[in-house]
């Protein structure tokens, strides 16, 4: 047998792409449950929706790119995008609302980029803004956790669901509650102290922290996420720089609780998308800053977009918006955050030309 | 306990150092040759100094280090080189390089001056440092980790070591060389490490850095550190923390300055297995002809390591370890995260060889296809060196080298950590690999264009100014003739005040020229003129070939051949431009005799005035002067020559040289002084005391001599001058046959030459007789 001419190194380990796709798909659990728990089945039939929409339109793709298609669907990137995207629609939302949405963020966002590793835009954001810009009434019509339906009135069932949202399976007479979320509260509230708020509105008073259902998804997202740092599959700059942004400019304008505030930082760190974005969104490599320095400020400029758009935008939620723009920014942040090398005295810039380093031994 | 620093990034990588730490350092049968690489450290190649077919000793040098980075090589043993010749050596690339094959006599007898067995010195600190750095160097002593620098060469950094390193850490998986060695050798490995303290002049600082995986060595080392500065560090396991820069920071915290040494920090690094073999050299006299290396692998029967000569061949220590060819995919040399593969069994072990690893396809499998880099950042997390590979890698694949630049490529150590946690298994290292390459072939280009460039530049510039400085120069000639014709005017119209008035109204170089354009005149009306030049041609290089052949006589006897052959080529020289005059006087002579107004004359003047011209133009008085110069600064040569000479022959032969010279040397100091007088004497032109004037004063008088001569006479004065000269050379040939010097030939064609010469003088003699 010949001899092979490998290069070093030859030791490797056994860490796959699709290794580290399959942990964010495990890491969701949490997240995915506690939505379940209050927000009916909704999220999990967006999730299998999305799914079949991402991987056929992954494989529908990769035939037209005259690509090995199983070996590109192995690295599970599609799936990821599906889940994120699942968790971040609406429940219940109509399935056209899944297939567009997938549809534009797989084949648009994704592959239209050069697939994997080059789409400079997280997919499953583009998927979501491209929707809520599209059919704000269908995005904004989030179902009210289950411990809030009026009495008397039960949570649909699975086959309730489905019908709702595929509305050809005959959902006549069939409907969901829909109710504002804590954001949307606080973005309309006008004469209420924010203590009156939690006094008054269910939403809150039968809550722990910040708002009865969204505070155990985002804690779930948070304990998924840490699990996800605990295992290395990213650093904790980016979320925790995000995070730390928020809750400083939460609590910069929380206003001693008036009614003119935009509410308390535990109500912006428990509700909307803010965990699941800062550790399955903001974290995405492939549209993130680069070095741990560039990912501080990308993260810290993202929570602090968040804020502005969440308290004087007109969308309710943010976290889709700012990561878009600042996906913008990363490339511009990598030329300024290099980590200083071994041996150099300070961090170099990318935008260095061989003229300025002249220049700069000279000195 | 010395605090450490962590290392920055680094992987954990299975260590696999077990299997080949369960028997002693071995040793195997002498293979059946040895195939020694001439180039095994980096640098310039040393110098063979064996040929094919040549017995050699162990230890006897096979090469011998040329220039400062450089080292030799040594017989291993003894035997017979029976090739030199391109073989494939250990190289990434596979390439053949130039090697001695030997094969050993079976006798492993030692080089003759040092006995049965090397003997080193007894106590290294009577000796100093550069005596011990010389043996060092001798003894081909490179760096054993990998890379094999020249160890003298890194012991003699110019700035001041303040601490001294030695790398105990082989963070490398599966190779444990240097542990085995630290385990079973501590005292010798310790006795290296004070030679090299005291080669450094005793620096503060002693350290040895081991890993936390190696207890066996540290505790074998431990007890032999006891009452010295020594000190044993451990570390966490976690590789490249072997690498170099690494365990500098881990260590000291210091970082080696970009584009710098370590010498740079005031520290010196040397592995284990270089410490032992410098203890080798210096105590035992035994140069570099062996090393350990681990043999491991699970391909392999038995995982050790060995004591194995350099040059044996990769196969030979395979066999002796149940290596099983069908089970290996490929076979490394060094480890697995920085080790290159061997295509050939053929392949020997070199200094550098710290490892052969003979994986199974399960224990090393062959890579997957690589996966699209989505930038998770791991490899940035391992990278010792804070570089972004994957940022490196976008630039690599898009060749865009001003970024790689900036992204500091250089830096990178290509350790492979990133390449290890690469979860997309892109070849991260072989594209930087190839992306530096590039980089320093452009970079290359670049310095030889620019090269190029500044020289067409400076070629232009310089063509510009000879063009500025040709037309000054046409420009003032031109104004010159005017204001001589413009004065030539004058003096016809007042030629009675012209003697009165030309010492004023007239500037030297109009004279000059003036004084040159009549000379002309006048050799183009006498050819007598030039054949009277051309006489004075034919004395000169007479001169010169005699003087040549004095200095030839005059040299050392033990003077270098190179001195003598130049001074053959000169008188050789001397000889052809005398041929050359002589036949030209003799083309001259034909037509004088019998007609003057020959068309084969025609040119001759036109020519002769030119070098007139020029000759006019330096003043007789400065010509002389300088001639006289010249001679005072010979004879003080032959002088210095003759007090030297210790030869009587020699010294005759110097004194009458000197002799001569001296009367040459008053004649022209008699010329000089008479200079001044002739200025009066009466000439055609009013111009009385100029000296161009004076100098065709001086030739028209000697020409009138020459004239009056017959051309008979000058025959006949040419014939006896050459029958001397066949003499002289006849003689110098025999003595030259009596000493059995190696120039015999060229005195040989010299007589000949002459007789040549002399018989074809006398046929035209005799001619002219009749």
């Amino acid at each position: 047998m010949a001899l092979l001419k490998l290069t070093s190194p030859h030791a490797h380990t056994a860490q796959s792409t699709a290794n580290v796709m399959q942990l964010v798909l495990l890491a969701t659990i949490p997240g995915l449950l506690a939505l379940t728990v209050f927000f009916g089945w909704g999220t999990l039939i967006n999730i299998v929706l999305a799914s079949i929409v991402a991987v056929s339109c992954e494989a529908a793709v990769m035939r037209l790119r005259k690509r090995p298609v199983m070996v590109y669907l192995k690295d599970y990137s599609a799936l990821v995008t599906a889940m994120l995207l699942g968790l971040a629609l609406p429940p219940l939302a109509p399935w056209w609302i899944v297939l567009v949405g997938t549809g534009f963020a797989i084949v648009i966002a994704k592959q239209l980029y050069g697939g994997l590793g080059y789409n400079p835009f997280n997919p499953a954001m583009v998927g979501y803004v491209v929707l809520l810009i599209s059919f704000p009434v269908q995005m904004t019509a989030w179902p009210a956790p289950l411990p809030l339906y009026p009495d008397g009135s039960s949570a649909p069932s699975l086959w309730q669901s489905l019908q709702m949202v595929l509305p050809f399976l005959n959902a006549e007479g069939i409907d969901a509650f829909t109710a504002a979320t804590p954001l949307d509260t606080f973005k309309h509230n006008t004469g209420l102290l924010v203590e009156q708020l939690y006094q008054k509105d269910p939403l809150f008073s039968r809550a722990n922290w910040a708002g009865i259902g969204w505070e155990w998804a985002n804690l779930g997202f948070l304990a998924g996420g840490c699990f996800l740092l605990y295992r290395r599959v990213f650093t904790w700059h980016a979320p925790v720089a995000m995070l730390g942004a928020l809750v400083v400019c939460s609590a910069l304008f929380y206003d001693g609780g008036s009614s003119s505030s935009h509410g308390s930082p535990l109500m912006h760190l428990l509700s909307g998308a803010t965990m699941l974005g800062a550790f399955f969104i903001v974290t995405d490599p492939v549209t993130s800053a680069t070095s741990n320095r560039g990912r501080l400020i990308y993260g810290a400029l993202i929570g602090v977009l968040i804020f502005i758009i969440r308290s004087w935008g007109s969308y309710p939620d943010a976290v889709a918006f700012a990561v878009l723009l600042m996906n913008f920014a990363a490339p511009l942040i990598d030329n300024y955050t290099l980590p200083r090398t071994y041996g150099h005295k300070k961090s170099r810039r990318a935008t260095e030309k061989a003229t300025e380093k002249a220049t700069e031994k000279k000195d | 306990m010395r605090k450490v620093w962590d290392l920055i990034g680094g992987v954990h990588v299975p260590e696999n150092k077990h299997q080949s730490v369960q028997s002693s350092i071995g040793t195997l049968p002498m293979p059946k040759e040895l195939v020694i690489p001439l180039t095994q450290h980096i640098g310039a190649p040393p110098k063979l100094l064996v040929a094919e077919g040549e017995k050699v000793l162990k230890g006897q040098v096979l090469a011998e280090p040329k220039g400062f980075v450089s080292a030799g090589v040594h017989a291993p043993t003894s035997g017979v080189i029976s090739a030199i010749s391109d073989h494939p050596i250990p190289h990434p690339s596979g390439m053949a390089a130039r090697c001695l094959t030997l094969i050993p006599d079976g006798e492993d007898r030692w080089i003759e001056t040092k006995g049965t067995e090397a003997k080193g010195l007894e106590d290294y600190r009577e000796h100093s440092p550069e005596e011990l750095l010389n043996i060092i160097r001798q003894s081909g002593i490179a760096g054993m980790g990998g890379a094999g620098f020249p160890t003298a060469v890194k012991l003699s950094a110019r700035q001041p070591i303040s601490t001294l390193i030695i790398n105990g850490t082989e963070c490398e998986p599966y190779i444990t060389a240097d542990d085995m060695l630290m385990r079973e050798r501590p005292q010798e490995i310790v006795e290296g490490i004070k030679i090299l303290a005291y080669i450094l002049g005793e620096p503060d600082e002693i350290l040895i850095g081991i890993e936390d995986n190696k207890p066996e060595a540290y505790e074998a080392l431990e007890p032999y550190l006891k009452d010295t500065n020594i000190e044993l560090v451990e570390f966490q396991t976690r590789y490249p923390s072997g690498g170099e820069k690494q365990l500098i920071q881990i260590l000291t915290d210091k970082e080696v300055p970009n584009g710098g040494l370590p010498a740079d920090v005031g520290i010196v690094c040397q592995n284990i297995g270089t410490t032992y073999a410098v203890k080798r050299a210096i105590q035992q006299g035994e140069p570099l002809i062996s090393r350990v290396t681990t043999v491991t692998g699970k391909a392999c029967q038995t995982n050790r390591n060995y004591q194995v000569l350099i040059g044996t061949p990769i196969g030979h220590l395979l066999e002796h370890n149940g290596f099983d060819e069908s089970q290996c995919p490929r076979l490394v040399m060094g480890g697995p995260m920085m080790g290159f593969t061997l295509e050939d069994l053929n392949i020997p072990v070199v200094k550098t060889t710290n490892c052969i690893l003979a994986p199974t396809a399960e224990e090393l499998p062959t890579p997957p296809p690589a996966q699209p880099c989505i930038r998770c950042g791991m490899c940035a997390e391992a990278c010792p060196a804070s570089l972004l590979p994957q940022q490196l890698f976008w630039y690599a694949q898009s060749q865009n080298h001003e970024r790689l630049e900036a992204h500091s490529l250089f830096d990178c150590i290509e350790c492979g950590a990133c390449s290890y946690v690469c979860p997309s298994n892109i070849p991260l290292v072989q594209y930087y690999r190839a992306a530096k390459g590039d980089m320093r072939k452009l970079a290359q280009e670049k310095i030889s264009s620019d090269r190029a460039r500044e020289r067409f530049e400076f070629h232009q510039a310089r063509k510009e100014k000879e063009e500025a400085a040709k037309l000054a120069k046409r420009e003032a000639r031109k104004k010159a003739a005017e204001q001589a014709r413009a004065k030539a005017a004058a003096n016809e119209d007042g030629s009675t005040e012209g003697n009165v008035s030309g010492k004023t109204a007239s500037s030297p170089a109009d004279d000059i020229i003036k004084a040159a354009m009549a000379r002309a005149e006048a050799q183009k009306a006498s050819p007598e003129e030039q054949r009277e030049k051309l006489k004075r041609g034919i004395t000169r290089a007479e001169s010169h070939v005699e003087s040549v052949q004095k200095r030839l006589d005059g040299l050392d006897p033990e003077a270098t051949d190179k001195q003598r052959e130049q001074a053959l080529a000169a008188i050789e020289d001397a000889q052809l431009r005398l041929n050359d005059a002589q036949q030209k006087l003799a083309a001259l002579k034909l037509p004088s005799t019998r007609s003057a107004s020959d068309s084969s004359m025609s040119s001759t003047p036109s020519s002769a005035e030119k070098t007139v011209m020029e000759k006019i133009k330096a003043s007789p008085k400065e010509a002389l002067e300088k001639k006289i110069a010249t001679l005072k600064e010979r004879i003080g040569v032959t002088e210095e020559k003759l007090a030297e000479a210790d030869d009587e022959s020699l010294k005759t032969a110097l004194q009458n040289g000197l002799d001569k010279q001296q009367t040459k040397l008053k004649d022209a100091e008699q010329q000089l002084a008479e200079t001044p007088n002739q200025l009066e004497a009466p000439t055609a032109t009013p111009e009385t005391e100029d000296a161009a004037s004076v100098a065709i004063a001086r030739a028209q008088a000697k020409v009138t001599a020459q004239a009056s001569m017959s051309d008979e006479d000058k025959l006949k004065a040419s014939v006896e001058s050459l029958q001397n000269r066949l003499k002289k050379a006849q003689k110098k040939l025999t003595s030259a046959e009596a000493e059995g010097s190696e120039h015999i030939d060229a005195f040989r064609t010299g007589v000949e030459k002459l007789q040549a010469k002399l018989t074809a003088a006398e046929t035209q003699l005799q001619q002219d007789a009749k």
